[in-house]
């Protein structure tokens, strides 16, 4: 069991619960109000009461970037969650029918896989306005044939197992099968698949939030931040490294994550047969 | 007396994938016009190498696939004509054993969950005391129910299949290389044991292999096939001694049945 | 030609091996036949210096005299191919399918001899010619998934043979082949050792198989050589308790097929109680211990002798020492 302690794991692990935590305490407590602008304590430096200093309107930065972090979570996790049950749902719709259906959720994933978020999150925002569940529905919308073609890969392999030509011999239908037999076999798959889209699901909220399409102010986000640190590159880079600094934090700590899962799942169980 | 089971005439055939733009695939024909009918209790044996058509032929007994043209009855029934609920309920009455204990039962549900299955398709009731007794037929214990696959040996869990195969007393057995990936000593266990319950059940069996002298141990009656098609059926102890095609003797001398 | 002497090979958990010791003189067919565990498959790569990383091996590997036992990684790659060759189960799975099977073959031979090219195919066509490949030319050009599986595994002969071992060893070669199919290579491996003098190590749990391909055979049981003598003599009369329930055990070699008794039941087959034991938990002593139709108290833990018996025949059996 502790061999599967790699260093991958245990950074990534660590990572993310940085992250997390950050987004979690940010519900109940953060250092100072994060909106709370002082033009008197403009660029503060470093110091006991503003711990990683002051931004251009005086805000307290480790505030912004806790509530940023929370954010970025929210929409990660609702884009991911919903996008990957219906991805997921296509996936086995798609597989167990086979035939013209298959072909076509196939064909309409396809279509979905080439169109970008930022295009779809730029449409949305002009009709509803730029707001975090423009953001949350254009990352949703491009997790779907992501899912949709993991979950139908994994599960034609499974309905080609005896197991389940065992349950059609027992008078199953394709739904009970698909219930009970092909979507517990292909959850590890699906669950790696879901930290990687996680990760994704970060980088894309930043970006568009950076374009000014997510939470708009004064709800903070570390796309935003760094958009607006931009001019002052010279004058505060910090302003741009903090933020930068958390959303490497968070990509990177979901990518091992999803990295050493994806090394606990599949291989151990052929692997420790043979032993 | 309608036999158990009646094949008449059975074809299948498949379409390739196509190899050129213009042209369709080639067609391959897995199984041309096989007929046969079996008694209750009574044991046929198919033999067969790679590419015979045996499987295919076990598939359409099985009703996973429907002939092109012939007809599979079962108990007088027309297999492949029959309502997707009525086929669903007769089911239970025929079931299958297959070659890969290792690719036969679901990893991730209990052993006794997977011997159950068969049960809760039809609807029965008393589950637990039914899947114990099936249990203990196949010579494991009650307890073994709660543990799962990867703990049993190649040999254990072909019990277990074979324990699925008979939880709803079904009258026939469709064991298709049901033993083929096992050692030696255990491959003996099993044919003991599909003896035995043949005779505890009173169940017709079909039993497909490529490997000669274990059909020999267990059927009454074999067919041989070869590229699809029938080459020889009779009783076994006839077609053991007095083989009458070239092919079914060079099945037997290559089994080492045959100097 | 090859000599294992008190061969060992042990992991953490479990010991495959046990203090194993065989002769391979040059030109001889020995068969080597077990089940799952028996640690046949480890002894065929102990031959080839393939044991996994993690294994401790002792006891001596000695290949025309030298000791190789501990040799290096570097040491063992100037014999195989040269001197000791391999062939394997799956043909499909060692062979290369995006590269032509003339290419696959001519590559030893300009890596390991330094033939040029044109040398190189002339001698892959000869090699091919000679497993009985039809068509030589025509295959050269072929790929893997091109051809038969039978036709595989005579690609993968003419890729041992390709430097003209002494020693081929041949792992499970016949299991995945049909009957005729597998008769044929038998054939084929027999009338090389024969025409080359090649040394043939035939590893199998097929035992009719082994019958064909070998002149002396040794069954193995947990590690160890239960039983070794001429492949006829061993069939006919087996002196070991397992191997005397292997055969028993097999329909239609050794035993007769069984038919309906008197009573109209079906004839059962003799079995060997029980299941082979996991490696970690084998008896200290005689590993059949335990299964054993006529074990005696001391056998679990006295560990038996390779007891010699007339014929150059041996067998690790208490029954067979002192007081039979």
């Amino acid at each position: 069991m502790t061999r599967h302690l790699t260093p991958n794991l245990v950074l990534g692990a660590l990572l993310v619960a940085f992250v997390v935590g950050m987004a979690a305490l940010s519900l109940v407590w953060t250092p100072h109000d994060h909106a709370a602008m002082s033009i008197r304590a403009r660029f503060g430096p470093a110091s006991d009461i503003h711990w990683l200093g002051t931004d251009q309107l005086g805000r307290d930065i480790v505030s912004q970037l806790m509530v940023a972090a929370r954010n970025s979570m929210t929409v990660a996790l609702i884009a991911v969650l919903a996008g990957g049950s219906i991805g997921v749902a296509l996936g086995l719709l798609a597989s167990a029918l086979g035939g013209w259906v298959e072909d076509l959720i196939m064909r309409v994933a396809d279509i979905g896989f080439a169109f970008p978020a930022l295009l779809f999150a730029i449409m949305l925002s002009a009709v509803f306005g730029p707001s975090l569940w423009v953001a949350v529905i254009a990352i949703a919308f491009i997790n779907i044939p992501v899912f949709a073609r993991v979950t139908r890969g994994a599960a034609n392999v499974i309905w080609t197992r005896d197991y389940v030509a065992a349950a059609r011999a027992a008078g199953h239908g394709k739904l009970a099968i698909s219930r009970d037999h092909i979507l517990p076999n292909v959850a590890a798959p699906v669950i790696v698949q879901a930290t990687i889209e996680f990760a994704i699901a970060i980088l894309a909220e930043a970006a568009l939030s950076y374009l000014g399409l997510g939470a708009q102010p004064p709800s903070p986000s570390w796309g935003r931040m760094l958009s607006e640190a931009q001019t002052l590159m010279f004058m505060a880079p910090q302003l741009a490294i903090y933020p930068g600094l958390c959303i490497m934090a968070a990509v990177l700590g979901f990518s091992l994550l999803g990295d050493a899962l994806r090394d606990i799942t599949d291989p151990r169980l052929t692997r420790s047969r043979q032993a | 007396m309608t036999p158990l089971l009646e094949v008449r005439h059975v074809t299948r055939s498949y379409r390739m994938p196509r190899r050129s733009l213009l042209h369709p695939g080639p067609v391959l024909t897995a199984v041309q016009d096989v007929s046969f009918t079996l008694a209750r209790g009574r044991t046929l044996g198919i033999v067969g190498e790679s590419g015979s058509g045996k499987s295919t032929l076990a598939r359409m007994i099985m009703a996973f696939e429907a002939p092109d043209t012939g007809e599979v009855r079962f108990d007088g029934h027309d297999l492949h004509s029959l309502g997707s609920a009525d086929l669903r309920r007769l089911r239970r009455r025929f079931q299958m054993v297959f070659q890969d204990p290792w690719g036969s039962l679901d990893p991730r549900r209990t052993v006794a969950w997977s011997i159950a299955e068969p049960l809760r398709a039809t609807g029965a009731d008393a589950l637990d005391r039914r899947v114990d007794e099936a249990l203990v037929q196949v010579g494991l214990r009650p307890a073994d129910g709660r543990k799962y696959p990867h703990e049993f040996s190649g040999g254990q869990r072909q019990r277990i299949a074979i324990a699925r195969a008979i939880v709803t007393r079904p009258a026939l057995l469709v064991a298709d290389e049901a033993v083929s990936a096992l050692d030696v000593s255990v491959q003996a266990q099993i044919l003991n044991l599909l003896m035995d319950l043949q005779e505890e059940l009173g169940l017709a069996m079909i039993f497909i292999s490529h490997d000669l002298p274990v059909v020999a141990c267990l059927a009454d009656d074999m067919l041989v096939m070869r590229a699809g098609r029938p080459v020889e059926t009779g009783a076994t102890a006839s077609l053991i001694s007095a083989p009458k095609a070239e092919y079914t003797k060079s099945l037997l001398t290559a089994g080492g049945l045959m100097p | 030609m090859m000599a294992l002497s008190g061969l060992s090979v042990s992991f953490d958990t479990a010991q495959a091996l046990r203090d194993v010791s065989l002769q391979v003189p040059q030109g001889t067919r020995l068969g080597i036949v077990g089940e799952s565990g028996s640690g046949k498959s480890m002894l065929g790569l102990s031959m080839m210096g393939m044991v996994p990383e993690a294994a401790r091996v002792s006891g001596r590997i000695m290949l025309d005299g030298t000791d190789l036992s501990g040799a290096s990684e570097r040491l063992w790659r100037r014999h195989r191919a040269r001197r000791v060759a391999m062939i394997f189960q799956e043909p499909m799975a060692a062979l290369n399918p995006l590269q032509r099977l003339g290419d696959t073959v001519m590559e030893p031979l300009q890596v390991h001899l330094g033939l040029s090219r044109a040398a190189a195919r002339t001698r892959a066509l000869e090699l091919f010619d000679e497993v009985g490949i039809p068509d030589p030319p025509a295959r050269l050009r072929q790929y893997p998934h091109e051809i038969s599986g039978g036709q595989r595994q005579r690609v993968l002969i003419a890729l041992a043979l390709s430097c003209d071992p002494a020693l081929l060893i041949a792992d499970e070669p016949t299991t995945a082949l049909d009957a005729h199919v597998a008769l044929r290579i038998i054939e084929l491996l027999v009338d090389l050792a024969e025409r080359r003098q090649m040394a043939l190590v035939f590893i199998s749990h097929d035992l009719a198989a082994v019958a064909r391909a070998t002149e002396r055979i040794a069954v193995m049981y947990g590690g160890e050589i239960a039983e070794e003598g001429p492949t006829a003599a061993v069939l006919e009369n087996p002196r070991h308790p397992y191997t005397r329930g292997l055969l028993g055990a097999r329909p239609g070699i050794g035993g007769a097929t069984p038919a309906r008794g008197a009573d109209g039941r079906r004839q059962r087959l003799p079995t060997i109680p029980g299941s082979v034991p996991p490696l970690s938990q084998l008896p200290a002593g005689c590993r059949f211990a335990g299964r054993c139709p006529v074990e005696m108290p001391h056998c679990a833990d006295t560990r038996p002798a390779a007891y010699p018996l007339p014929g150059d025949r041996h067998a690790a059996c208490h029954l067979l020492g002192a007081g039979a």
